[in-house]
């Protein structure tokens, strides 16, 4: 775990201390911390100890990493890492078997406001009977509330975010009449209404033009700028050093952590991508086989 | 016409409304959900809970009895989702073991109880919408079929439940991740839905059977989805084909066995047959995907490019100056297309004012001249282009710029005039004409 000195988040064993406390969770999220104090409070997103498996066979094995305030992080690695599992299990949208996982120093489900998600495309149903400003409005039903209907300030809101990533004027197409740079615009617009503080994003950048690249790295700068943080599944590692500021290597469990111009180094990538097989991956792979043959 | 008794058929369609309006909003949901054969689950394994209720007691009306059913329906969804997460199979198997198992017990036990009490098979099964004004109660002095106040009552419950949750439903529906990231409970509006589903099923049974109000929940929304790109809209659509499958089915139900001489037949199987009906012109007419809008698209734009290509050959024969009027023959030795087709064309065009008759002959007017100009322009320009840029062989030239030149707006025009650095002529040699004639007086 390796973190760049000059950087105003604390390092993991002062985080694990803010937790010892107690009521150091307690404490406003948005409370101005003195830095050098360590509150969790200021990380926006911390993970630790996390395992999550499907049908006892792990996806997500132990991993740990805090995540800066105001930086953009990649997750990186390979197919069937645990990368989509890694985000979804953020949200509580899957059972995770041990671990925890803190958004501002606390549990997410007391600060979901905070969390803006773009989910990963093959998730939409594309023939659903919704425009989209619909769906960008969707961004905003939590601030609506339950039972309350939508304003029209809702929707202007939900233009203007459309606006910002430049497809106002597709407002009300069917969202299988879009292209797919198109689509992902709308769900980071929809994002964008959340006017959340932490970003979590599910491969925003798959099957895009070039164009729409340009405007979601935009869009993610101005972000930055304004002091959000964002959390990016990516897959093209050539930009990750472009884009980035930090990475997050995973191959089920985390292979290093930090400014991307420390650890994604070619040795780190070869262990991340690297076809041999970890240990962990051995022994849960042995007591698979040992479980059968009973 | 077959005889009509508007006091008894007027309850007959109305009930048959409430019914299918009814079943159809909760429908749509279950649609988009992509659970139609949960909505037929449900409406069949509630038949065990319908019986135990009736044998525990013996009253058809009883409120226990819907809390029989309902129970026993959202027993259903949780079982299919308990067998799917455990068994390890996908939801339709798991769904097929609940549904049948339940469904065969409701059966038997209907078959084992026969003897004690009235509670027919044949009825759960097609339901008997023709004696629901048989059975009436009285209300405000009046006497009410009694199916309809229920069925009243559950159309307002589901009206209102959609109305009050719609936002919440259909963020649920669409992005159930989103949904519980806000903390909109997903779960719980998947349970409480199909809890509307289970009620409406237990409402619909003495109307539609159970086999039949499958129809009532999926058809009409499936319907409605086709015509529509809106939510909102495909609520009320789907509620519309609803009770107009309703009226229709039981007109159908009166008169088709008079004019095709067959026995009797039963409203609500003519309403599921109707219902049928009106899907399958949706699947004609739809918009998007439609087959027969397809094809009047397709017929459209070939009428279209036939009177772009009249045009475009009168301009090239002013062009080269030597016949100014042009009769119909020749048009049609250069066109290639049948006698009936172009004179119809030549007609729109006409009327359209690109074009005037003298006599036989057919000249271009000043309209019909510029739109000539821009076609022939766009063609060579696209010949230019596809030639220099796109290193097409001259031989396959002339065909790809014919079919481009019906598709090039001005901006596309001075776009490609542009990018071939605004050439005098076309790689045949011909000139290219400018956007308008150069001397005003001219065209």
């Amino acid at each position: 775990m390796t973190h760049d000195r000059s950087d105003p988040a604390p390092s993991r064993t002062s985080t694990a201390d803010g937790h010892s406390g107690g009521t150091a969770r307690s404490d406003d999220p948005r409370r101005s911390a003195a830095p050098s104090s360590g509150c969790p409070a200021d990380i926006p997103l911390s993970v630790s100890d996390l395992t999550v498996a499907w049908d006892r066979k792990p996806v997500v094995w132990d991993v740990a990493f805090d995540v800066p305030p105001g930086t953009l992080t990649a997750i990186v690695g390979p197919n069937g890492a645990g990368k989509s599992t890694l985000l979804r299990s953020v949200m509580d949208l899957v059972p995770r078997v041990s671990g925890r996982v803190e958004i501002f120093g606390r549990p997410y489900r007391v600060c979901r406001d905070r969390v803006g998600y773009v989910p990963q495309r093959e998730s939409i149903d594309w023939d659903f009977p919704v425009h989209a400003l619909d769906v960008v409005t969707m961004g905003l039903y939590r601030e609506i509330g339950w039972c309350r209907p939508i304003r029209r300030t809702h929707r202007e809101q939900a233009m203007q975010a459309l606006d910002r990533v430049g497809i106002a004027d597709l407002a009300f197409r069917q969202i299988s009449q879009l292209s797919g740079g198109q689509q992902q615009r709308t769900f980071l617009a929809r994002a964008l209404v959340q006017n959340a503080d932490l970003y979590l994003m599910d491969e925003p950048f798959a099957a895009v033009d070039a164009a729409t690249e340009r405007a979601i790295v935009d869009v993610l700068r101005d972000m930055k700028q304004h002091g959000k943080t964002a959390v990016v599944i990516h897959h093209d590692l050539q930009t990750v050093p472009e884009y980035f500021d930090h990475v997050v290597l995973l191959n089920m469990r985390v292979v290093a952590s930090g400014p991307v111009r420390e650890v994604f180094t070619s040795d780190n990538l070869q262990k991340t991508y690297g076809g041999r097989l970890t240990l962990l991956e051995e022994v849960g792979e042995a007591m698979r086989r040992r479980e059968r043959s009973l | 016409m077959a005889t009509w008794n508007w006091q008894f058929d007027g309850w007959i369609i109305l009930t048959g409304m409430l019914c299918a309006v009814a079943a159809a909003l909760p429908g749509c949901f279950l649609v988009l959900r992509r659970m139609s054969m949960l909505g037929d689950a449900i409406a069949h394994a509630v038949l065990p809970g319908l019986a135990a209720a009736f044998l525990i007691t013996e009253s058809r009306s009883s409120p226990v009895m819907f809390a029989g059913a309902v129970v026993a329906g959202v027993v259903t969804a949780l079982l299919t989702e308990w067998i799917r997460r455990f068994g390890r199979v996908d939801e339709g198997a798991s769904m097929g073991v609940v549904f049948t198992s339940l469904f065969a017990l409701g059966l038997v036990l209907i078959v084992w109880s026969a003897d004690r009490v009235h509670l027919d098979a044949d009825c759960v099964l097609y339901g008997a919408l023709e004696f629901t004004p048989l059975d009436t109660v009285s209300i405000a002095g009046r006497q009410i079929p009694r199916a309809v106040p229920v069925l009243g009552t559950v159309l307002v419950i589901n009206a209102a439940f959609i109305v009050l949750f719609f936002k919440e439903l259909r963020i649920s529906t669409f992005d159930p991740a989103l949904a519980a990231a806000l903390g909109f409970r997903p779960g719980l509006m998947h349970y409480l839905l199909m809890v509307l589903v289970a009620v409406t099923a237990v409402a619909s049974f003495e109307t539609a059977g159970s086999i039949l109000v499958v129809a009532m929940f999926i058809v009409p929304a499936a319907a409605a989805s086709l015509l529509t790109d809106r939510l909102s809209s495909m609520v009320a659509i789907s509620a519309l084909l609803a009770a107009l499958s309703a009226l229709l089915g039981h007109t159908a139900a009166l008169e088709l066995p008079r004019l095709l001489g067959f026995g009797s037949t039963t409203t609500a199987g003519m309403m599921a047959v109707c219902s049928g009906g009106l899907l399958f012109v949706c699947v004609l007419i739809s918009p998007r995907h439609g087959l027969l809008t397809r094809l009047v698209r397709r017929r459209l734009l070939a009428w279209r490019i036939l009177q772009d290509d009249i045009i475009a050959v009168l301009f090239r024969l002013q062009e080269r100056g030597d016949h100014p009027e042009t009769n119909l023959q020749t048009m049609q030795s250069i066109l290639l297309v049948r006698p009936a087709g172009l004179k119809l064309a030549l007609r729109l065009l006409q009327y359209r004012k690109l074009i005037r008759f003298s006599g036989d002959a057919v000249t271009l007017t000043a309209a019909g001249a510029a739109a000539g100009r821009q076609l022939v322009r766009a063609h060579r320009l696209w010949e230019q282009y596809l030639a220099s840029h796109a290193s097409v062989d001259a031989a396959r030239l002339h065909d790809k710029a014919e079919r481009f030149e019906h598709f090039t707006s001005r901006t596309l025009r001075d776009e490609l005039d542009a990018a071939t650095h605004a050439p005098r002529i076309d790689p045949h040699g011909t000139p290219i004409p400018d956007e308008t004639p150069a001397d005003a007086e001219s065209g």
